[in-house]
């Protein structure tokens, strides 16, 4: 095709215009153009060797899932019980939310029992943070450090407030 | 091998895991060789996405080397080097049969809504992903596609993810030659999006942000026209006053759940979770969208809901189209746009960063630093 005098500086300007040189046009195509297709009409099973969760909304297991990270301690309890529910219900996604949380907590614990201190400002990114946000970074530090002197502050007048009390 | 392993929001450490295996017969184990962190990433790192599991290791974008195979494997061998597309998808089911592989049916029993997704939590199927030295690759002989010779590795990374949702988001918006067209977004996905709308024969093409380091990229990468929403007041009556008080025949959403703009929806959708994330961009493109015109969604969204203006799209008659990509029937055409030299997608990547300091290209990315725009990620012992 001829290209407009106005896009002629836009490389490859209109070569998908006609649709037949749409690759996803229409939206649902068959047969589908995979090369060489595909051998089967149901995918052989995987085995599987850990807990997998299922939806609701599903009658069966899928032919293939992730392994990893199976569901454990009390996050994982959590989310049995969210697959209890279904997609559809609200509380499936919000106790998934939550477990994830309870998550975070479980990994701090296994971590330290390991013997591994997590390094969290490292985990956080915080060297690139110090590299090309310098002030940013001066920043939290500086309201970090006031909020724990604030902190500080406070326990160290408890004291005297107990001590004026009236015996 | 070394990984990725997501700890908590905000945190992620490189640290050793077992080496994946192979779990069913037509299974391969692929050597990356070069991994991207996509901004949908960033959803999993915020700890936006349900049951997204402390240990995973994310990563949907990724190339490397065959070293193992499944018995049953038979296009590809030990050695062959392939672009992983980002979704896990069987080939042969109801979706699959109509080449929607991104809506596979057969990879995910945590849920019927979205297909498998490497390292995408376990809403996505539970998989492990590409920020790794070594990933597992369900349905070897039907996802994985050799790189010719010719592709460039960082182009080839490229293909497995950003350029085909660009490109999909812009043939979703069924442009017409001389259309409109608004992409929110100035992301790796959206400055794609641009380059592909010129490509199915746009008229002018915008892009929105507010970051002026990618709108300046974009104008250069794309020669689009673009707005700096925080110079705006109102997006909808910019976008109008640019296209004689009509609308944009397109609109774009490049963004999803962590959207700017709004801090109401910033507080509902992103801080108090009240909603599947912050819906800014789902307003804008529905309220400055012309009547009878296309809105085509790829920005992530949680699973629940969002509070978006959906009757003013029932009164203005709107088409409404969205889709994870279905990257595989994407990859000829856009292979031959980039031997065709239209586009070059490596000049997006900006960052090349080794695996071991990946908790630093997470923050970077993020909190985006150091003008950055797309990151790789190199894991050890690689030379090329």
């Amino acid at each position: 095709m001829n290209t407009p005098t106005q896009f002629a500086h836009i490389k490859g300007w209109g070569a998908d215009l006609d649709h037949a040189n749409r690759p996803a046009y229409p939206k649902e195509r068959m047969p589908a153009r995979l090369n060489p297709p595909v051998r089967w009409e149901e995918p052989e099973p995987q085995l599987r060797h850990v807990e997998v969760l299922r939806s609701t909304e599903r009658p069966a297991m899928t032919p293939v899932f992730g392994s990893g990270q199976p569901p454990r301690g009390l996050s994982g309890g959590i989310r049995r019980f969210a697959f209890s529910y279904s997609e559809n219900d609200l509380r499936h996604w919000l106790l998934l939310l939550f477990a994830d949380r309870v998550d975070v907590g479980e990994g701090l614990i296994e971590d330290l029992a390991r013997g591994h201190v997590p390094r969290i400002y490292s985990e956080m990114g915080g060297r690139a943070e110090l590299k090309h946000n310098p002030v940013g970074a001066a920043k939290k530090g500086l309201v970090l450090a006031a909020v724990i002197g604030a902190a500080y502050l406070m326990t160290r007048r408890s004291p005297r407030r107990r001590s004026m009390r009236p015996r | 091998m070394l990984a990725l392993n997501y700890r908590g929001p905000y945190r992620v450490r490189a640290s050793q895991k077992p080496d994946p295996i192979i779990e069913h017969p037509n299974d391969a184990i692929v050597q990356v060789l070069r991994s991207c962190i996509c901004g949908s990433d960033l959803h999993l790192y915020h700890g936006l996405v349900p049951d997204t599991r402390v240990g995973t290791t994310f990563g949907h974008e990724f190339v490397g080397t065959v070293v193992d195979i499944g018995e049953s494997v038979q296009n590809l061998k030990r050695g062959d080097r392939v672009l992983v597309p980002f979704n896990v998808f069987c080939g042969s089911c109801y979706f699959c049969k109509r080449e929607l592989y991104g809506n596979c049916h057969n990879t995910n029993p945590q849920a019927t809504a979205v297909g498998g997704i490497y390292g995408y939590s376990h809403t996505a199927g539970g998989f492990d992903g590409g920020q790794a030295q070594f990933v597992r690759v369900p349905f070897a002989d039907v996802g994985p596609t050799k790189i010719p010779d010719e592709l460039l590795l960082e182009d080839a990374v490229m293909l497995t993810d950003a350029f085909p949702t660009g490109y999909q988001a812009a043939e979703m918006g069924g442009i017409r030659e001389g259309d409109t067209v608004v992409i929110f977004g100035a992301g790796p996905v959206g400055i794609f999006a641009a380059k592909s709308a010129w490509l199915l024969g746009a008229g002018r093409v915008i892009v929105v942000d507010h970051l002026e380091y990618r709108l300046e990229f974009v104008r250069n990468f794309a020669q689009c026209e673009t707005v700096d929403f925080k110079s705006v007041d109102d997006m909808a009556i910019h976008i109008k006053k640019m296209t004689d008080w009509l609308g944009a025949d397109v609109c774009i959403d490049c963004v999803g759940c962590e959207a700017a703009g709004s801090a109401l929806q910033r507080l509902t959708g992103v801080k108090l979770k009240m909603q599947a994330g912050s819906a800014t961009v789902l307003h804008w493109a529905i309220n400055s969208v012309r009547k009878g015109g296309t809105v085509s969604i790829v920005g992530v969204y949680g699973p629940t809901f969002n509070a978006v203006p959906i009757g003013n799209a029932v009164n203005k008659g709107l088409t409404l189209r969205m889709n994870q990509a279905s990257v595989k029937r994407h990859l000829p055409r856009l292979m031959e746009h980039i031997r065709a030299g239209h586009i070059e997608p490596h000049k997006l990547i900006t960052h090349r960063i080794p695996l071991e300091e990946v908790s630093d290209a997470y923050h970077l990315f993020s909190s985006k630093l150091d003008g950055c725009i797309k990151p790789v990620l190199i894991p050890p012992g690689v030379n090329v």
